[in-house]
């Protein structure tokens, strides 16, 4: 029966002629439980392939997705920070220039009162000029006198 | 491509590539390292990945030129890759247990086959790949695989007919 075909599949085989719909059917003839004695020998090899193929790999691979550095999220955080910085910073300026315009001002105040209250006390001096006009006035009273003689004479 | 897209192409050969690292190196720790490496390099190279034709062939001769680059490392270091594993849990599987002796057998005269035989062997009886595929993979002529898969296959009934013989007488 097909014991002829399998001893010239097997001849095949050896010479590396076969194909593979013909190694499969020596495989599927060794695969059975009772085997022609005389090809007896030939049952583990095939069998060995068989069984070998259903070895598995069964191991995890990592796979590390490479952390690719999102540039574009940086530059975002940057460009926050920095705005963030220049607002507070431009807040602290301010208060320091609102205290520093204070400061100014408070002494600019001070300076015009300081100078205000010289000018009052230089006018205090007129009072005592007004005195001093007064007592001219009375030299012209005098000089009344003095026509008058004048023109008795 | 996202994790999943790969996986989805590698897991159709990954367990071949495993095979095939476990036929150079024989080691299965060793193995599932250089398969695990092999992964890592094409997920990293998974942008120049859809520009491959063959992915699986090119895994493949990947996978052969890491086993040699790691076979060899070793032989000039003086070490020898060492494997525990004699006892092939696989086998073990196998019902019929009169069997596991003589697989073994086949297990050792395989480790005695010279490198390019025993790739031959383990692509075209192993994992049925044609022989122009392999010849793709191994890089050469249908002819030259055909020799030297037909002296594999003469060398391994040999020997085992030999320890059958011993066996029996």
């Amino acid at each position: 029966m097909v014991l002829n075909n399998i001893e010239q599949l097997l001849e095949k085989y050896e010479n590396g002629e076969t194909s593979l719909k013909e190694e499969q059917q020596l495989k599927d003839y060794f695969s059975q439980e009772t085997v022609a004695p005389h090809l007896e020998m030939y049952k583990p090899i095939f069998c060995y392939f068989l069984v070998n193929h259903q070895e598995q790999f069964t191991k995890h691979v990592p796979l590390k997705t490479k952390k690719v550095f999102n540039y574009k999220w940086l530059s975002v955080a940057a460009v926050t920070v920095l705005m963030v910085g220049f607002y507070l910073n431009n807040e602290i300026k301010e208060k320091k220039e609102i205290a520093l315009a204070e400061q100014q001002l408070k002494e600019s105040l001070a300076l015009v009162s300081r100078h205000f209250n010289k000018g009052v006390s230089q006018i205090n001096y007129l009072e005592t000029l007004e005195v001093a006009g007064k007592q001219v006035a009375y030299l012209d009273e005098m000089n009344d006198p003095l026509g008058r003689i004048f023109k008795n004479n | 491509m996202t994790q999943k897209e790969f996986l989805n192409i590698v897991t159709p050969f990954k367990d071949k590539v495993f095979r095939l690292a476990k036929r150079l190196l024989v080691s299965t720790e060793e193995a599932e390292d250089a398969t695990q490496e092999v992964l890592i390099k094409l997920w990293n190279n998974k942008k120049k990945i859809q520009e491959y034709k063959n992915i699986e062939a090119f895994s493949m001769t990947m996978t052969k030129n890491f086993c040699f680059d790691k076979l060899k490392s070793k032989q000039s270091q003086n070490l020898k890759i060492v494997h525990s594993n004699y006892q092939d849990h696989n086998v073990a599987l196998q019902k019929q247990v009169e069997l596991n002796d003589s697989l073994d057998w086949v297990d050792r005269i395989m480790e005695d086959l010279p490198e390019q035989q025993k790739l031959v062997i383990q692509l075209r009886d192993i994992e049925q790949y044609e022989f122009k595929e392999i010849a793709k993979m191994l890089d050469m002529n249908e002819t030259a695989i055909r020799v030297t898969l037909s002296r594999a296959r003469k060398t391994i009934r040999e020997q085992l007919t030999k320890t059958h013989n011993y066996g029996v007488k």
